[in-house]
This record gives C-alpha cells, sequence and structure tokens, in this order.
C-alpha cells in the first residue's frame, strides 16, 4: 500500500525544496507519494522539470495562501 | 538535573561547554550534572579535509584531544551509544553501561555513504575523510592532464564545498603549470549552479572567468570505474580521467536503527530544534532533519540556541528563544579571495565580491574553531 509523506521545506534557502525532494526520494518506496511544501515561487517550474526528466509522476500541484503543496509520486 | 550530550563533533561539543558555563554555579552547587558520550576521543576539524586534499594542510593539523577543549566539570566518556531508549529516559552504549538523563541533546551528526552509488568507492575520489582527502590529494600530484568531472550527491554535507572545489582545482592546475591540459567540468543536481540561488548567480560568471564547464539537473546514478563513464538519473553520461565527488550522506546508523528518523535524520522542531513529539530531547547539527545546510557553522548557531533555553529552562522554568535558521559560510573564491553567505529561514544570502582580506579571515578561523568550540567565539 502507497504512503504519502509530508516534507516541509517552507522557508529554506539552503538545501532548497528541490534538494529536500531529491533527498527525500530516495528513501521512500516505488509508488508512495511525497507533498512537498514549498515557499520558494520557483518550485512550482523546476520541480516539474526535474520530475519529468527523472521519470516520476507530478500528480498535484496547487498554491495555497503562499505555500505550494506540490505531490510527486516516486516511479522507479 | 541530569544532562546527557551524545556526540563529540561540533554540535556536541559547543553544547557541552556552553551549559558548563552557563551552569558553572548549578553545577558547583551540585543541582546540575553534564555528561558527553563520544565515539573518539579526538575531534577533527573537518572542513580542513579540503585543505588536505589540495595539499594545503596535513592531518595532523586538524585534531585536538577531545578532552583538552571540554570544561573540566563535563563528564566525558568515549562511549558511543548503541541504543537510544527514549521513554525511560535512558541509552545503552557500546561498552554495556547505561545513561540516564532528564535532558537529552542528540548530536551524532552524519557520515559519507559513497558505498550506496554503484561504482563511486572505485572510480571516484572524494575528501570527506581524513584517508579519503590524501587519496585524492595523491591522484591530483600524479594528474598529467584530461578531463576532471566534478559530481555532487544528495544531500551532502558543507553545501559550499562544491563550488569551492572548482575554485581550488583552477588554482592547483595553474600552480603545476598543466591548466591549460585540463577541461574542468562541475555537475549540479538542481536546474541551477547552487541550491542557494544568489550563490548560482554569483558562481555562473566565476566559473565562465575561470574556464569551468557545467552541467545542471545531473544526480549520479553510477559510475562504470573501468570504462570511466558517470551516468545520470536524469539519462545522460559523461566520461572522465579524474572524477571527483561528493558523497550522498546519512546520519548515524543508530539513529536509522532505533527507528528515529529516515535517513538518520531526526525529525526536530525548525524553531525549538526539540525532536518531534519529545519534550526534554534536543537535537543539533547535521542530525536535524531540517531543511537547514549541514554544516559546523549551522551546529554553531543552533547549539547556542538549545543551550540558552536550557539554561533559562533550568534558570527561570521558560525558554527565551527560537533558532531563526541562521547560517554563515565562507567561500573559498580561488586566487587567495574568498567571500562569505549568510542566511536565515527568511533573508537569503548577499554575496559581496571576494576580497583578500576574507580569504585572510577564513584561514585564521581553521584556527579560531578551536577557540569557538570551547564555547568561547
Amino acid at each position: 500500500m502507497s504512503e504519502t509523506k509530508v516534507i516541509d521545506a517552507r522557508d529554506t534557502f539552503c538545501p532548497g525544496p528541490l534538494m529536500e525532494l531529491i533527498s527525500h526520494i530516495k528513501h521512500v518506496g516505488v509508488g508512495d507519494v511525497i507533498e512537498l511544501l514549498s515557499t520558494d515561487q520557483g518550485s512550482a517550474a523546476d520541480i516539474p522539470e526535474w520530475v519529468k526528466k527523472v521519470g516520476h509522476e507530478i500528480i498535484g500541484s496547487e498554491q495555497v495562501g503562499n505555500v505550494w503543496h506540490i505531490k510527486v509520486r516516486k516511479a522507479k | 538535573m541530569r544532562i546527557l550530550v551524545v556526540g563529540g563533533g561540533t554540535a556536541g561539543t559547543i553544547v557541552a561547554n556552553n551549559l558548563s558555563r552557563r551552569l558553572t554555579g548549578e553545577i558547583r552547587a551540585g543541582k546540575v550534572r553534564i555528561t558527553m558520550l563520544s565515539a573518539s576521543d579526538r575531534h577533527m576539524y573537518q572542513p580542513g579535509l579540503l585543505y588536505v586534499a589540495f595539499g594545503q594542510m596535513t592531518p595532523d593539523q586538524l585534531y585536538r584531544d577531545q578532552a583538552s577543549l571540554l570544561e573540566p566539570t563535563i563528564d566525558f566518556h568515549v562511549d558511543p551509544v548503541k541504543q537510544f531508549m527514549l521513554d525511560k529516559n535512558q541509552v545503552k552504549t557500546e561498552s554495556g553501561k547505561t545513561f540516564e538523563y532528564d535532558t537529552l541533546v542528540i548530536a551524532t551528526g552524519s557520515r559519507m555513504v559513497p558505498e550506496e552509488t554503484p561504482g563511486m568507492s572505485e572510480g571516484a575520489e572524494f575528501f570527506y575523510t581524513e584517508a579519503s582527502a590524501i587519496k585524492m590529494y595523491k591522484k591530483l600530484r600524479e594528474f598529467k592532464g584530461g578531463k576532471v568531472m566534478v559530481a555532487v550527491g544528495v544531500p551532502h554535507k558543507c553545501p559550499i564545498a562544491p563550488v569551492e572545489v572548482m575554485f581550488a582545482l583552477d588554482d592547483f592546475f595553474k600552480a603545476r603549470g598543466i591548466r591549460d591540459k585540463v577541461q574542468l567540468k562541475y555537475h549540479y543536481p538542481i536546474g541551477r549552479l547552487h541550491t542557494i540561488e544568489n550563490v548560482a548567480k554569483w558562481a555562473k560568471p566565476e566559473f565562465e572567468r575561470i574556464g569551468v564547464d557545467t552541467e545542471t539537473l545531473f544526480n549520479i546514478k553510477e559510475i562504470d570505474a573501468k570504462n570511466k563513464v558517470m551516468k545520470s538519473e536524469e539519462g545522460t553520461e559523461v566520461d572522465y580521467d579524474l572524477l571527483i565527488v561528493v558523497p550522498a550522506h546519512r546520519g548515524m546508523e543508530v539513529i536509522e536503527r532505533d527507528n528515529l528518523g529516515s535517513g538518520g535524520w531526526i525529525p526536530t522542531d525548525r524553531y525549538s530544534l526539540k525532536m518531534n513529539g519529545y519534550d526534554n530531547v534536543y537535537v543539533v547539527g547535521d542530525t536535524t532533519n531540517l531543511p537547514v545546510s549541514k554544516t559546523g557553522s549551522a551546529a554553531h548557531f543552533q547549539a547556542e540556541a538549545i543551550c540558552e533555553n536550557i539554561a533559562s529552562i533550568i534558570k527561570i522554568g521558560e525558554p527565551v528563544r527560537d533558532y531563526d535558521g541562521k547560517v554563515y559560510c565562507f567561500i573559498e573564491a580561488g586566487h587567495e579571495k574568498a567571500t562569505y553567505a549568510m542566511f536565515n529561514y527568511l533573508n537569503p544570502p548577499d554575496l559581496k565580491p571576494p576580497s583578500k582580506p576574507m580569504h585572510w579571515f577564513k584561514l585564521s578561523y581553521n584556527h579560531m574553531y578551536w577557540t569557538s568550540v570551547r564555547g568561547l567565539l
């Protein structure tokens, strides 16, 4: 059964939201979902770009207030 | 009040010393006792390893006896923790002893794990241990020319190190008179040259100036050491004559074994630095799961916040401050110049042009560290 893990990467300049996603996605199973919280306005573009290039899957992306909630399913 | 500090690196040592000074009266009165458990009787200045890799420091310059760094009131044991029993307020050590505490500070740190990337241990050089830094220096000394590739694993300690390596390589090969025979290329995991946007913006023209090629969105998947080829998760590959990597890191094994945190990183409140779910357990330095740089500087500022709060809770019953995410990183920029990045949770760094005085300050700090870790600076 797949699980969802929330990564709080709000208000971080280093290592930053995409680095946090790359770190954490190693430690979840194929099919699991990571929900990344980010206040970096660039995340809405650079995270989908990396996810697509590596072959994982974006299953949700919405902005609530100033926080992006980006859901990524590990595909391999 | 029994305060137990687990870990004798930068974070643990500053915590123990800082607390010892803040609580001198309470310790003398027998109301407070500070104990430290460490895996080693020696303390290493880890940033010095980069200098060792380039022949600018020797390993003996990086060490001091741990006991000599600690306030005499600290009860110090070289006896690493084998098991955390947080619900009993106890830890069990490798020697079989059990230590009880009222307040626990976990500062066990992180370790590189090159063995988790196929081919990395055989095919790449790195500098995060004494042995690997010496080996890298020997490889650099032997190198006559060709493609030098640099790549970065995630997460890793010292986020500025990959950038500094490029400037150091440029200086090194220029000094040896073979820079024109060397191609330098930098690979980075995300879509710009550094995770800090202002560092990335600064590094781009600097790399162009010294002739460093770049490739972004490159996460190391595997290394074919026999054929000298590095492959990325993103589907690209590069061949190399000398490969230098910053390996991915994990927290310490005991953290994972006791299910305190995935990857060895303990879930921690970003302001109070308490372990989630435990009011009497603090986490400091690399061991946290916080989205904060894994550096000695972050460990230092976190340690100060923790110590102020533990001491004030003892003295007035309340904490007095939050950790604000502060980090200060020197950036060695080659040609005997340096700059720095200082930031916190809310304010990004504003990089200044590299200067010689800042480089001299960094060289001075290599010695001042021993004052800092004693809790004096």
